[in-house]
Formats: C-alpha cells, sequence, structure tokens
C-alpha cells in the first residue's frame, strides 16, 4: 500500500489518502474502514439523462464520488471490498443523498476520512504500508481424500481450492480400485496447485500430511511433471517442502506453522509468530492457569491491576459496528502499551487469529498471577453466551 | 423432526445389552417425541451398581454391565438418560437434584423409576431425607396391591398418560434370543389366542407375563403370521432368528498394538494354519517378500495387500479376513499401529465386538510401545471408549525371550494395572503367550518345552472361541454407517459398513443421510456372499440405486426413512479428557471422530466441570478443562452430521477428539440441538 498523503487534525479526525497494490492491501482497508467514515474514490456509474423530448439515455461514466460508508462487504476468496452508502459531495453526475456503491480496485487511489484516527487504525496504516516484501507461502495440508490449498500471506491465510475426493478402501481382490482412487485424487491436488499457486510470487510450498501422503503424492506430482513435460514444475521443485501433520483439515495449518523446517523459511510471517504465541498462551494456561486469561472482562481487570504482559486481540474486534466498544477495545490496547506491555493485533483471516475468536478475540498473558480472577467467575455471566 | 418419528417400534429401555428384557415401550396410541417420552420412561440402566439391583435374583444375566468399572465413565452412564430439560430447572436447582437423585439411588437402587424420584425430590424441595421417606411409603403401599400398576400419575408436565414401568422388578430372563420389540404387536396377537387369561391390548400387559421366554409354538405361529403378512417390515426378531438361529454367531475382532507389535503377521499366521491362506499364495508371498529382502513379512503380506503397504512393511488401512472357530464365524478387523494412522484405527475399532491387543515382548519393545507416546496405551484407551469391553492379550514374539515366564509376568502385570485404569475389568482380558512367526500356541496348544514348563493355558484360538458375542439390537430401526463406497461389479454402487442397528432387506428404501436422499437396496453381500437380509452387528456391502455416487460420503448413514437419525451441527458431550499437552478451552478446533467419520468441529461452550466419580458439578462454566477431567461441552461440527445420543443408540453417541494427531478426549452424546 502507498501512502499518498496524511492530514490528520490535532483532535484525531482526517484523511488519508492511499493506494492499494495488492490484495493484502484491499484487507487492510477492509480493516480501516468503519461505517460512518467517508471515503472518496473513483468510480463507474450509470447515468440516466432524460432529453427534452422524454427520450432518455444512459450511460456509464467514471467519475469520483465521496460516500458516507454505510455497509462493507468483504469477499475472502477474490478479495474485493464494497462499501455502500450515500453520496455526500453532489457532482454533475450524482445527487446528494443517493446511494453509490464503491468497489475499491487495487493501484487506484481512495481517500478514507474518519472522525477519529486512534491508535489502531494508525498502526494499520503503517503497517499496510511497510514496504517489506511479503513473503507468500502456499501450503497444502491433506490426508488421503482431502486437501486444502491453502495461500500464506502475513496477514491472511486464504483457501484456494478444497479437495475432496472418497477413495473407495483396500479391500481383498479390489486394490485396483483404491490405487485407482487415489491417482485421481493426486491428480485433482496436483491440479489444484497449478492452478492457484503462482510460482513466481511463492516462496515456497509445502506439503503436508500424515503418513506417507505427502511423499507419494510428491512422486506422484514430479513423475507426471516429467510424464507432460511440465517445466513449471520441474523448474520449482527445489520450492517444496514436506512436512509432518495430523491431518487434512485447515486448522492443522496450525502444526505445520510450528515445524521448525517451515519456522526458518517463513520465519517473517505474521502468521508463524501468531501460532508460537497462541501456543505460548495455552501452554501457560496449563502450567499457570493464573497467570493466562480470556475473555473482555478478565482481562480488563488484569489490565486495571496492570499485569498484562501480553495481549493477544483479533482484529476482528475492531471491526464491530458499535463504535464505544471499539472504543474500549482501542483504550485497552493503549492502556496495556502504556503499561509496557506487548500487544498483538491477530488477523482474523489465519488459522490462529480464527481460534482466538472463537476464544472470545480477546485473551492475556500476564506478569504475575491473579488467582483471585479466576476465583471471581461465578459473578460472571458471560455476555458472549450464544 | 424429533415430533414426527414413530414412537411405536421403539423401545427405551434396550440401549443396554443386558436388560433388553426389561421395561419394553409398547405401543403409543399417539405420536409421542422420543425425549419426551424418554423424560417419563423408567430406564433400568441407570445406575446398575446399586445394592439392590444385586439382591434381586438374576439368575443368568451373563451379559456383564458394561460401564461398570470405569469410574470416569460409571459417571458418565449415570446421567446418561436423564432429561431434566423438560423440567426448566435452572443450573443450581439441576445439580441439587442431580445429589438428590444420586443418594435416593444409593438407598433404592432402581426399583424406583426415575420420574417419581424427581417428583418427591422437587415436592420436598431438594430434601432428600423427606423425600425418601415418601418413596418409601409409597412403594410399602403399592406392593400390597396384587398386580403391579403405574405408578402415580406423573407431573402436571405429562402430556399422555405413559406407561410407566412397573416398580417391583419383574424376573428378568436373560435369553439368547432378541425380544420382541417392534413387532410386538403381532407377538401379542398370537399370545392372545393361546392364553385366554391375558389383557387384550398389549397395553395392558404386564411386561412380567410378557417376558417369558418365547416358547416354540409360539415361535412357529409367529413365523406363519410373519409369511401371511408378506410386508415388507417383519418381525426382524424371528427374522433373525430363521436367518441366522441355525448359523454360528459372528464376530468383529479388531487387532490392534503398537507398531511391529506383529498384528498383521500374527494374524497371517492363524489364517494360515487354519487353511484360509492357501499354500499356493503363501508360497509366492514368501518368494516376493524374499526378493526384497523382507522375508519375515510374508505372513503379514496375507492382509496387507496394497503395494505401498508391502514395500514400507506396516499396515496403513485396516485390513480384512474371516475364519471360522468351534462356535463362532470370526471377522478380523487389522487395524494399522503406526500413529498417523489412527484414524484408519478408529474406523476398524468402531465397527469391533471385542479386541486383540498384541504387544511385543521383546525387551526394550515392549516398553516403546507402552510407555508415553506408544501406541499400546492410546489403541487401548480407543477401543475402551469406542465400546469394546472384552479383550485379549496376545503376547506376542515370546519366542525372543526364550518363552520367558518372569518376562511374560512383567507384561502382563504391568498391562493389567493400566489396562484397569482404562476401564477393562479384570475377568474381561485374557492373556496369552504367542509368537506370530513360529505360529506358536495360535491354533493349537504348545508343543514348544519352554513354555508348557509354565502355561497350561488355552491358545489364541480357543481364547478367540470363548469370547462372547454381544446381542445384536435387531429390532431398532436401521442405521447403517457407511466407511467404503466403492463401485461395484454390476450397476449401481455398493456402500459397506456396519449395521448399528435394525434389519436391511433386498429391495427395502433407505434415507442416505446427512443428504437425506432416498435410495434402494438393490442388493446386499455380507463378507461377499450374496444375501437376501442382514442384521446389526453385520458388515455388509450395499449397493444402492436412486442416488449418485458422488452425493454419498464415507461416514454417512443409512437410515429407516421413518424413524430418520437425527442430524445437527451442534451437539453437547459428557467428555473425559485424556493426557493432553495444552488444556481444552473454548473455541478448541479439534478433529472429531464419529464411526468412521472424520470432521472438523469446534468446542463452543463448556458447560460444567464435573466430578470424575460422582458426576457432581465441580464448577461450571470452567475456563478450561485440563488433564484427566470429565466436563459438559457443546460441540459444533463444521458440516451437518448424524448423531445419537448415546441412551438412544450407543454407536453412534460416542465421539472421540483428536488435536494433532493425539487423542485428547471420548465423548459421549447427551443431547443433540436442532439447528
Amino acid at each position: 500500500m502507498k501512502l499518498v498523503f496524511k492530514n490528520i487534525d490535532k483532535d484525531g479526525s482526517g484523511s488519508i489518502a492511499l493506494i492499494p497494490e495488492e490484495s493484502e492491501d484491499i484487507w487492510h482497508a477492509y480493516n480501516l474502514i468503519s461505517e460512518g467514515d467517508s471515503v472518496t474514490a473513483s468510480t463507474v456509474r450509470k447515468v440516466q439523462t432524460e432529453s427534452s423530448t422524454g427520450s432518455s439515455t444512459s450511460n456509464r461514466v467514471r467519475t469520483t464520488l465521496t460516500i458516507s460508508v454505510e455497509t462493507i462487504d468483504f469477499d475472502t476468496q477474490a478479495c474485493v471490498l464494497r462499501l455502500k452508502g450515500r453520496n455526500i459531495v453532489e457532482n454533475q453526475y450524482v445527487k446528494m443523498g443517493a446511494y453509490h456503491t464503491l468497489d475499491l480496485e487495487l493501484n487506484r487511489k481512495f481517500t478514507l476520512h474518519k472522525p477519529l484516527w486512534d491508535s489502531v487504525a494508525l498502526e494499520r496504516v503503517e503497517m499496510a504500508c511497510d514496504p517489506a516484501a511479503s513473503a507468500d507461502v502456499a501450503a497444502v495440508v491433506m490426508q488421503e481424500g482431502l486437501a486444502h490449498v491453502c495461500l500464506i500471506t502475513p496477514s491472511m491465510t486464504l483457501v484456494r481450492s478444497k479437495i475432496d475426493v472418497t477413495i473407495p478402501r483396500k479391500r481383498k481382490g479390489f486394490v485396483q480400485q483404491h490405487e485407482k482412487g487415489l491417482n485421481k485424487f493426486y491428480d485433482a491436488v496436483m491440479q489444484g496447485i497449478l492452478r492457484h499457486i503462482d510460482f513466481s510470487i511463492v516462496k515456497c510450498v509445502i506439503i503436508a500430511s500424515p503418513g506417507f501422503v505427502k511423499d507419494q503424492f510428491f512422486d506422484y506430482m514430479m513423475q507426471q511433471a516429467i510424464k507432460t513435460d511440465n517445466k513449471l514444475l520441474i523448474e520449482n521443485k527445489s520450492k517444496f517442502l514436506l512436512v509432518k501433520a495430523s491431518s487434512g483439515f485447515k486448522h492443522s495449518l496450525k502444526e505445520v506453522l510450528q515445524e521448525p523446517a517451515v519456522m526458518n523459511k517463513i520465519s517473517d510471517t505474521k502468521a508463524a509468530s501468531e501460532v508460537k504465541l497462541l501456543e505460548s498462551f495455552y501452554t501457560m494456561l496449563q502450567l499457570e492457569p493464573a497467570k493466562a486469561f480470556y475473555g473482555k472482562k478478565h482481562v480488563e481487570r488484569a489490565n486495571e491491576a496492570m499485569a498484562i504482559e501480553t495481549l493477544m486481540i483479533s482484529d476482528k474486534l475492531f471491526r464491530c459496528q458499535d463504535i464505544q466498544m471499539r472504543k474500549e477495545y482501542v483504550s485497552l490496547v493503549d492502556s496495556v502499551r502504556e503499561n509496557g506491555g506487548d500487544v498483538r493485533i491477530f488477523s482474523s483471516m489465519h488459522v490462529s487469529g480464527e481460534q482466538l475468536d472463537q476464544l472470545t478475540g480477546i485473551a492475556a498473558i500476564l506478569r504475575f498471577p491473579m488467582p483471585e480472577l479466576e476465583d471471581s467467575d461465578g459473578a460472571e455471566s458471560d455476555s458472549d453466551s450464544d | 423432526m424429533a415430533r414426527h418419528r414413530n414412537v411405536r417400534n421403539r423401545s427405551y429401555s434396550d440401549d443396554y445389552d443386558f436388560d433388553d428384557v426389561y421395561g419394553h415401550s409398547v405401543e403409543e396410541d399417539s405420536c409421542l417425541s422420543p425425549s419426551d417420552a424418554a423424560q417419563w420412561m423408567y430406564d433400568r440402566s441407570r445406575n446398575q451398581q446399586a445394592i439392590s439391583n444385586f439382591l434381586d435374583n438374576h439368575d443368568d444375566i451373563q451379559e456383564e454391565s458394561e460401564e461398570l468399572p470405569e469410574p470416569s465413565h460409571a459417571t458418565l452412564e449415570r446421567r446418561e438418560s436423564m432429561d431434566l430439560r423438560g423440567l426448566n430447572l435452572n443450573e443450581d436447582d439441576e445439580a441439587k437434584l442431580m445429589s438428590c437423585l444420586d443418594e435416593l439411588r444409593n438407598v433404592l437402587g432402581d426399583t424406583t423409576p426415575d420420574n417419581i424420584l424427581v417428583q418427591s425430590v422437587l415436592k420436598h424441595k431438594f430434601n432428600y431425607n423427606k423425600a425418601l421417606d415418601e418413596i418409601l411409603n409409597n412403594k410399602s403401599k403399592q406392593e400390597e396391591k396384587p398386580k403391579p400398576e403405574p405408578v402415580i400419575p406423573p407431573p402436571a408436565l405429562l402430556i399422555e398418560p405413559v406407561k410407566v414401568p412397573v416398580v417391583t422388578t419383574p424376573k428378568v430372563i436373560a435369553t439368547k434370543i432378541e425380544p420382541n420389540k417392534a413387532a410386538v404387536i403381532k407377538g401379542f396377537k398370537i399370545e392372545d389366542g393361546n392364553t385366554k387369561s391375558c389383557p387384550q391390548t398389549p397395553r395392558d400387559q404386564s411386561p412380567a407375563t410378557r417376558d417369558r421366554t418365547p416358547s416354540r409354538l409360539d415361535q412357529a405361529d409367529d413365523n406363519k403370521i410373519v409369511l401371511k403378512i408378506k410386508e415388507n417390515k417383519s418381525d426382524p426378531n424371528t427374522q433373525f432368528q430363521n436367518e441366522r438361529g441355525s448359523e454360528k454367531d459372528h464376530l468383529y475382532i479388531v487387532v490392534i498394538g503398537h507398531v511391529d507389535a506383529g498384528k498383521s503377521t500374527l494374524m497371517g499366521r492363524l489364517l494360515f494354519e487354519l487353511g484360509e491362506v492357501s499354500q499356493r499364495t503363501l508360497h509366492k508371498y514368501e518368494q516376493e517378500s524374499k526378493k526384497i529382502g523382507k522375508q519375515s513379512f510374508m505372513y503379514a503380506w496375507v492382509l496387507d495387500e496394497t503395494g505401498e503397504e508391502r514395500v514400507r512393511g506396516i499396515t496403513m488401512d485396516v485390513g480384512r479376513a474371516q475364519f471360522e472357530t468351534k462356535t463362532k464365524k470370526v471377522i478380523i478387523l487389522d487395524a494399522p499401529g503406526h500413529a498417523d494412522f489412527i484414524p484408519n484405527m478408529i474406523t476398524g475399532a468402531g465397527q469391533a465386538d471385542v479386541a486383540l491387543l498384541v504387544v511385543d515382548a521383546t525387551r526394550g519393545e515392549f516398553e516403546s510401545g507402552f510407555e508415553l507416546g506408544g501406541q499400546t496405551r492410546e489403541h487401548a484407551l480407543l477401543v475402551r471408549s469406542l465400546g469394546v469391553n472384552q479383550l485379549a492379550v496376545a503376547v506376542n514374539k515370546l519366542d525372543t525371550t526364550n518363552w520367558s515366564q518372569e518376562r511374560f509376568d512383567e507384561i502382563t502385570k504391568k498391562l493389567k494395572a493400566f489396562l484397569k485404569q482404562a476401564g477393562f475389568k479384570d475377568s474381561d482380558v485374557t492373556f496369552v503367550p504367542c509368537s506370530g512367526l513360529t505360529g506358536e500356541n495360535l491354533v493349537k496348544d504348545s508343543t514348544e518345552p519352554n513354555l508348557l514348563k509354565w502355561y497350561s493355558g488355552p491358545c489364541l484360538l480357543d481364547v478367540i472361541d470363548k469370547f462372547n458375542v454381544p446381542q445384536r439390537p435387531v429390532s431398532k430401526p436401521l442405521r447403517m454407517s457407511i466407511n467404503d463406497i466403492f463401485k461395484g461389479t454390476g450397476s449401481g454402487f455398493c456402500v459397506a459398513g456396519r449395521i448399528e442397528n435394525g434389519v436391511i432387506n433386498k429391495g427395502d428404501k433407505v434415507l442416505v443421510c446427512p443428504t437425506k436422499e432416498m435410495a434402494e437396496v438393490r442388493s446386499l453381500s455380507i463378507n461377499d456372499l450374496a444375501s437376501n437380509v442382514a442384521f446389526a452387528g453385520d458388515q455388509v456391502s450395499v449397493t444402492l440405486s436412486g442416488v449418485e455416487m458422488q452425493n454419498v460420503s464415507v461416514g454417512y448413514i443409512l437410515s429407516d426413512p421413518i424413524q430418520q437419525v437425527p442430524v445437527s451441527t451442534r451437539f453437547e458431550a459428557r467428555l473425559v479428557v485424556f493426557n493432553v499437552k495444552v488444556p481444552i478451552t473454548k473455541g478448541f478446533p479439534v478433529l472429531i471422530h464419529h464411526q468412521s467419520l472424520v470432521e472438523s468441529a469446534n468446542i463452543v461452550k463448556l458447560k460444567a466441570l464435573l466430578n470424575k466419580s460422582t458426576g457432581e458439578v465441580l464448577k461450571k462454566k470452567p475456563r478450561c478443562l485440563g488433564n484427566n477431567s470429565v466436563a459438559v461441552v457443546d460441540i459444533e461440527v463444521s458440516k451437518p452430521i448424524c448423531i445419537e445420543r448415546y441412551k438412544d443408540v450407543k454407536e453412534l453417541g460416542r465421539v472421540m477428539l483428536r488435536v494433532a494427531g493425539v487423542t485428547i478426549a471420548a465423548g459421549l452424546v447427551t443431547d443433540i440441538f436442532t439447528t
């Protein structure tokens, strides 16, 4: 993401202009824009004109509009952000108050005006504009009959394709069916890799599975590549990394990212560090339950005692519609920082973030045990009961 | 959905094999949802260990109660069939109620139906003593009456007067034959004709009269009627009797143990000795295995058939084979021992009645398989949690220690302690010294002098022969779990799996769940032999028509179209947490293994932490679940699955939770949320 200008007043209101350059940036934009902000961007609108004789013509015009955002839609698969809202700056085609839906496009500038730029939002802008080349990693987690082809970017894990094939089991005298099914499955996974992984961007391709599936698959793929003379695969053979995972389901990516061999390759990705942190939270919960807490109430109470060493918070919480709630979370983050604590904002698009989301979205490792928090449970009726 | 289920053919009390004969549900005039009904039905299985249970004169029940041994499990079971939701109690009250009930049951045993207990406890505001007084008084009054009758009309909540099974326990006669259940009506008609003194409707009939063992005469009549009616749903029990009465009992046995304990070799050798594998085939295997320098694997090749398995020398998927003993037809399921293939092993174990645990007696090998992380432990725990309660332990490769008794005793001692802790009864576990490769003590008693010196017990085959065949729930609505889908020889495609409940006939219409598509059974085959009918407990392959092959996948259930299997994404379960490295919290992503289905799921709510032995609520909404705890949680599955409450169908009410290749917990489904 490119920062074009930044114009923020002392009271925190102001506008920032940004140019998203890759799909990852759209995700950042999605996390930045909240309801009530106004966004200026160039867009295409169908304009109907009525001539004096009463015949009407419609044509599409490219124009720049400013809308006050009412609803935000993000398509995780295509990485498209749609903002719907009312026009607040009149121009020759569009009246004030007319509804329009902006599609944020890559490489086109948009200006975001917020009534209040809080620390979390500013941090997000900074992070998004960090030029450090993002290391993309592709991962295929598979087991017999099930595979997920995923793309891991610094702040997102995208499932590009899911392959679910029933493979007949081996049975007496029917071994061929099993082997045929297996080959069919491998072929489907290979097609998934070829279709969805861009070897020019991806730094490495992790193939993870329990047992020998990964080796079998890799052998199969390379054989096929040689057979069909697929240069792309042969040339990139060194990019493949075979590691162990316990299953072919998406959340076993977590195990993959903890693998030392993988860690070396992708040490700078957010995904790996998040997984590690969450793991240490769980370990703490096991060893010293009075030093690890989750849930807003507990964490807030711990913060009041200035006990928080590391705060883990999901970015989903900052996207909430309730401005008051967002303010509370932002002030929590600020106060933890003030007290010298470490704050990690988890991306809810990663497996670790997904898990944190399930775990109320907020968790903290404390500096010192606070057993009194644990005991005060009785009064706490969980607000997030579903 | 539950409302539309047909209660008529359903029996609530037969969830537990051993007390099938008691407390039948008889025909209802109106439809009552099973959960409603269950609330008011007396369920004897609630508390098997009560003292009065033993005072009663059950002369010949050989079936052992399955849940007795393991304390944690016992608690599970105790509350299992309790449905207190209908009472709208808040959680505190519920807890109080539960503890009162426990106390009451300690005194009264299971002679008093639960609804009465609940009622009186509520009436006396959880005062245990008062409630007990009242119940005892009531009881003595009732016992004066000549004929047992439905007790006290249940509280106002009751919608329909359900017949409450009787207070004085009628004499239970455990018979080999499954008692009439689904088709009670037919049976009764005959009885009415024969014995005039009998009440006119089954409803009025006391269980005591009904629970006679059907005499020869009745049986014959039964058959006649069935033939006359010629309808699709003939009486499953008689059918079972007809078809299988003369045959040997089928027994499914899963072979488990650590990697390289010699499971496949042992089984291969056993099959060879029994003549199930021809000399020629074996010679071929010998030559081929020699070629790749793995001659010791020649017997294992009998079961490991794929090239991959043979090259690597390990079993990867469940292999199966069959042989016959003196009294049984045994089907062996050879499970993989490698940690990576535990999902396959679970599939195999889920279909088995009994298990054979193979351990390697070689010094160091046994230890590595048995220590933490070894598969011996995990497998044993898994099969136990999957409902297997009879176990034979083959102490294999004892020839390497020169048939040393010390070694055998050492292993036996260690395993006994562990197996007891895992919930196996001592009497249900048999240890056999043997050697798979040399074939010692497998089918014939050993001739090895070193072994004969101290061992005079049975050989492996005799041990297998001695296993009890569990009762088959033939008369319950059909449930068959699919664990394999393949193209058959003819038209259509085949699904293979185990029938958990009920009967499947050629030409039946079945419902493929959870997609709820109707399909027709074109043909059936049991162990590659075509058949017209298959019963609960059988492994069958069913040729289906009317559905697309792509629309069926492993883990689906074939269900009775009328009494359907519940489909849901969310359910409540009571978990027993094993040794876990990290505690289980809310939102914990797990893999759930349910029959052959593997699906990703989340623990969405930790409801309560329970006391392991008493089942009391220790803490509501715990923050996390640590090692060896027992808890009630809600689990949400990413896709709708077919699941049953444990009290309804045991096999479909069990789940295993696994994370990162380790089994972290076993659970029993206590409630299903319709979503």
